[in-house]
């Protein structure tokens, strides 16, 4: 606050005083009034006005002190009016008010009288507002001058000759009102620029504050032109608007002019500034360089894009005033004739014409291309974009595109698209990208040539590879979520055409490559899977096997998996690249590959032997090597063995004996298969079943060993139930007198003195009797088979 | 009435960018009082996902899932029923009716909720109940061709469980419903 304690003290003080002298001769006046007594009536409110005569309060308390006396002068009027009636004749009240002492009251005395004189309409209406805007010419005290001139305005409001008023007559005209008001205004702004020089240079920021609060008051008066029903179309353009703007730039008072180039856009109507536009335009130029033009022009063109969007009607004017070109324009030279205008400034320029363009010409992408094209010109050659603001107009003046047309396609097809996303800094850029693959999946947009992935993979870089000078090393939360987005993008690219869909893929694997280990792990693998998705779709086709070097085979995917899940080496993470090379021998098997499925075998366990070290990764491991092994059918019997023994050897060595056991019996499953004839190897089903038991056997005495009690007989019950299982499938090895033999071991186990309780395990044995029981009473040959187990 | 939503095998996103829209508009908050997630999420946001859906939830390990601490199997008492939970890529062989119902037999529970299969499957046997609720996103699948997008809304009211499957077929979303009623406990058996 510049106003110390002590002034806005005094300052209450002499507006209480001041209000005390009002109300003092209000009094009076009201007295006279009561007594029709016109000479004390003239006397007592011209004491009264006096007040306003001050000069030491700021406008904030001139104003409360303002509208006290206004409040009443309106009686004082109504007395007018009726002294009138009573005889008295206007022109004589209209001398007589002249003769008060001091000329700020005569005024607003004459300004009241006037009031009365016009509506009596004893003389043309425009003779005495023009005697009265001049004669308010005798103060030129900024504040005092403003409100006695906002008074003028208040009082004369109604009484204008505007076309069908009551006012308007041959002598008078709405060139008259309109003359008047302009006139009022242009005094008023001289007083309100006049402010800015008044005081010490110290006290600068309080005048401009201070200045600020007046401003409605100058405004006001292009309130009241707008209102005028006769200030047409015609007459805003010839008369109006070059009247105004001539003011505002002869003024050269930034304050002003920035003030009122925003005025007359908010106040006049859309439609005159269509086809005022170039007046309008050319006044931008000429204001003073330290007005902020841009939010002027970015507010212009926010009022005409909602004018657009109000209805197509309205889009016919806007082509025919050629607005874009005029706007563009304008632009231009802005830009031009402000040669340190921020680049944030800049920016927001092109960002409102964005905005509007979209609204007005949506089609016209080649517009949209010249303003990008005009941004790229302004931003490039400097250093890349620091500014924060800077860098939000220009996410938004990227955004608003994508947003419009929801297809990203578009924006590919903008050559100076990815222009400006060079000149971005690099988190910006990584937040357009985030931005661009966002609406992507919003809009679910189909991306479905290699070209097209080519170019949206080139915008989006700052996600998919490390930019210069990017020291990023950590996987944050932020960095994890972006790269799973672009998974997520990898996904939804699609072509309906095998052969294209091959490029695709090819196009995402070269821009993916070069992400390096921090991005390959959440990148690699949402390719092999489409790349695995293209394999199926093509089994499912015709067999136009052609031989044909060009074409689209699963082989020839197969080859570019490999070669992917290889760049996954290097990381490393093995359990993610062995689940993938069996995922692949998978696809291999079901297009009958048996070299390539065999292949894919060798690199996971390779894997498995030299990179799978933590126990707990192994068991998961094993686990999907018996289960997809377990699948195969495409193995001739050497390629089988050789792959079974290696996944049995993997099971007999895992460090748990627990884990040993139940994977020893998994592999069991490897030896006989339901729909494959040639594999149904009862001996060796049985010779896996009794390893585990050998297992589990040496896992319950070293329970012994160790704690002095015997372990859970789970395992024992586990492996009851797969002997059961086989021998249930007819596998002869498997004898009804090994599961009686079982079914002893266990129950001794679990009720010997040194043992303890284990309800699951007796819950178990008892579910799986149950189940004996169950398939005794099924009866016919499966129940037959059942009932020759006694226990 | 207690709902109970049984789904997995989202591979998000890996096989696929999100869970389809019919279905998310579907998932209302507050509904349900209990999510099953068999696993293969596989990321967190899809976790959290799952959480605002409703907040008690189970979720089993699947072999691609972030997030290493989720359990391999989870047994819970719903109501009457006794339910148990686990991915399936540790029973082989995989989809195995038998071998399932060995698991069932193992955890001692009513109703097994598996998944890795990713095709929808409810077989009653013997020890009771066992439903694959199928991908809920569709993902690609080694084993399945064909994958529709599916999940399962159980309906346990007393003895009598309903299973909902919605699956999304072209664009549509089809329901189909199966009844299961539970004997009540069975007698004691000789030991």
């Amino acid at each position: 606050m510049m106003i110390s304690d002590g002034v806005a003290e005094d300052e209450e003080k002499w507006l209480s005083a001041g209000i005390a002298g009002l109300q003092q001769n209000a009094f009076h006046m009201h007295r006279a009034l009561d007594s029709n007594n016109l000479k004390d009536a003239l006397k007592y409110s011209a004491q009264m006005l006096s007040e306003l005569r001050t000069s030491r309060l700021s406008p904030h308390k001139y104003y409360e002190l303002y509208m006290r006396a206004f409040d009443e002068l309106r009686k004082l009027e109504i007395f007018f009016k009726e002294e009138t009636s009573r005889g008295c004749s206007i022109v004589e009240l209209y001398e007589l008010v002249q003769h008060a002492g001091n000329i700020l009251p005569r005024l607003y005395l004459l300004c009241t009288v006037g009031s009365v004189y016009i509506k009596s309409k004893e003389a043309p209406a425009k003779d005495v507002l023009k005697d009265l805007v001049e004669m308010c010419r005798g103060i030129q005290h900024p504040l005092r001058g403003l409100f006695l001139r906002s008074y003028l305005s208040q009082v004369s409001r109604d009484k204008l000759p505007d076309i069908g008023s009551e006012y308007e007559g041959d002598a008078d005209t709405v060139m008259d009102a309109v003359e008047f008001v302009l006139q009022n205004f242009t005094e008023m702004n001289k007083l309100w620029v006049r402010m800015q020089h008044q005081g010490p240079a110290r006290e600068k920021d309080k005048r401009g504050k201070e200045r600020g609060e007046l401003r409605d008051l100058v405004g006001k008066n292009l309130h009241v032109l707008s209102q005028i029903e006769g200030v047409d179309l015609e007459m805003y353009k010839e008369t109006v608007l070059p009247r105004v703007l001539e003011q505002v730039v002869n003024c050269k008072d930034e304050l002003a002019q920035y003030y009122l180039m925003d005025c007359i856009i908010q106040v006049f109507p859309d439609e005159y500034h269509l086809q005022t536009l170039e007046t309008l335009l050319s006044a931008c130029p000429q204001l003073q360089s330290s007005v902020d033009v841009e939010t002027v022009l970015s507010r212009l063109m926010e009022r005409l894009s909602n004018y657009a969007a109000s209805g197509s009607e309205v889009l016919p004017e806007f082509f025919q005033v050629e607005a874009f070109a005029k706007l563009n324009n304008a632009i231009g030279k802005v830009i031009e004739a402000q040669e340190d205008m921020p680049i944030a400034g800049v920016v927001t320029l092109y960002a409102s014409l964005l905005t509007f363009t979209l609204q007005v010409h949506p089609d016209r992408l080649d517009y949209i291309d010249q303003i990008l094209g005009a941004c790229v010109k302004k931003l490039s050659g400097r250093e890349k974009l620091n500014d924060s603001k800077a860098t939000k107009q220009i996410v938004a003046l990227l955004s608003a595109p994508l947003e419009k047309y929801k297809d990203i396609d578009t924006a590919l097809n903008l050559s100076n698209y990815p222009r400006i996303m060079e000149c971005l800094n690099d988190g910006t850029h990584k937040e357009m990208a985030n931005v661009i693959v966002q609406n992507i999946m919003k809009n679910k947009t189909c991306i479905s040539t290699a070209e097209k992935v080519d170019a949206l993979f080139e915008l989006i870089k700052g996600l998919i590879r490390d930019l210069d000078g990017d020291t990023h090393d950590e996987l944050d939360e932020d960095f994890i979520e972006e790269q799973n987005s672009v998974a997520r993008l990898i996904q939804i690219l699609h072509s309906d055409d095998p052969e294209e869909m091959l490029k695709v893929i090819q196009t995402v694997r070269k821009h993916i490559l070069t992400g390096g280990r921090k991005r390959l792990p959440y990148t690699v693998p949402p390719l092999i899977f489409s790349s695995l998705k293209l394999v199926r779709r093509l089994e499912k086709q015709e067999e136009n096997v052609s031989d044909d070097e060009a074409s689209t085979t699963p082989k020839k995917i197969f080859q570019l998996v490999t070669q992917t899940i290889e760049a996954l080496t290097s990381i490393p993470v093995p359990e993610l690249a062995l689940g993938l090379y069996l995922q692949c021998a998978e696809a291999a098997n079901d297009c009958d590959l048996e070299p390539v499925a065999y292949e894919f075998f060798t690199q996971a366990y390779i894997l498995y032997e030299e990179e799978i070290t933590d126990s707990k990764t192994q068991v998961t491991s094993i686990h999907l090597i018996i289960g997809t092994l377990q699948r195969m059918h495409v193995f001739g019997v050497e390629n089988r063995d050789a792959l079974t023994h290696k996944a049995t050897g993997y099971s007999a060595k895992l460090l748990k004996k627990p884990d040993q056991c139940r994977a020893v019996y998994a592999c069991s499953h490897l030896f006989w298969l339901d729909d494959h004839d040639n594999i149904r190897d009862g001996e060796r089903v049985l010779l896996c079943l009794k390893r585990a038991l050998r297992i589990a056997n040496a896992v319950q005495q070293m329970a012994n060993a160790t704690r002095g009690s015997s372990g859970s007989a789970l395992l024992f019950i586990e492996i009851l139930n797969k002997y059961l299982y086989f021998y249930e499938k007819g596998v002869s090895q498997i004898t009804v007198e090994s599961i009686q033999d079982l079914i002893k071991l266990i129950r001794n186990e679990m009720q010997g003195d040194a043992s303890p309780s284990d309800p699951a395990a007796d819950a178990f044995l008892a579910s799986t009797l149950r189940y004996i029981q169950f398939q005794k009473d099924k009866g016919g040959a499966v129940g037959d088979k059942y009932m020759l187990i006694t226990d | 009435m207690v709902l109970v939503l049984a789904l997995g095998d989202l591979h998000i996103p890996h096989r696929a960018p999100d869970l389809p829209a019919k279905f998310k508009s579907m998932l209302v908050p507050g509904k349900i009082q209990h999510v099953i997630c068999t696993g293969n999420l596989c990321i967190k946001e899809v976790h959290e996902y799952l959480k605002t859906v409703c907040p008690d939830l189970h979720i089993t390990r699947g072999e691609y899932d972030e997030d290493s601490r989720y359990p391999d199997t989870k047994t819970l008492t719903i109501g009457q029923f006794k339910l148990g939970v686990c991915h399936g890529h540790q029973v082989i062989p995989w989809g195995d009716l038998d071998s399932l119902a060995m698991l069932q037999r193992q955890l001692d529970v009513d109703i097994l909720v598996t998944g890795h299969t990713h095709q929808f499957t409810a077989y009653k046997h013997e020890a009771g109940v066992v439903i694959n609720p199928g991908s809920a996103t569709g993902a690609f699948s080694s084993i399945t061709y064909d994958v529709n997008p599916s999940f399962v809304l159980m309906d346990i009211d007393g003895l009598r469980v309903v299973v909902y499957v919605y699956e999304l077929i072209d664009g549509e979303v089809k329901v189909d419903k199966i009844d299961f009623k539970k004997t009540t406990t069975p007698t004691n058996l000789p030991h």
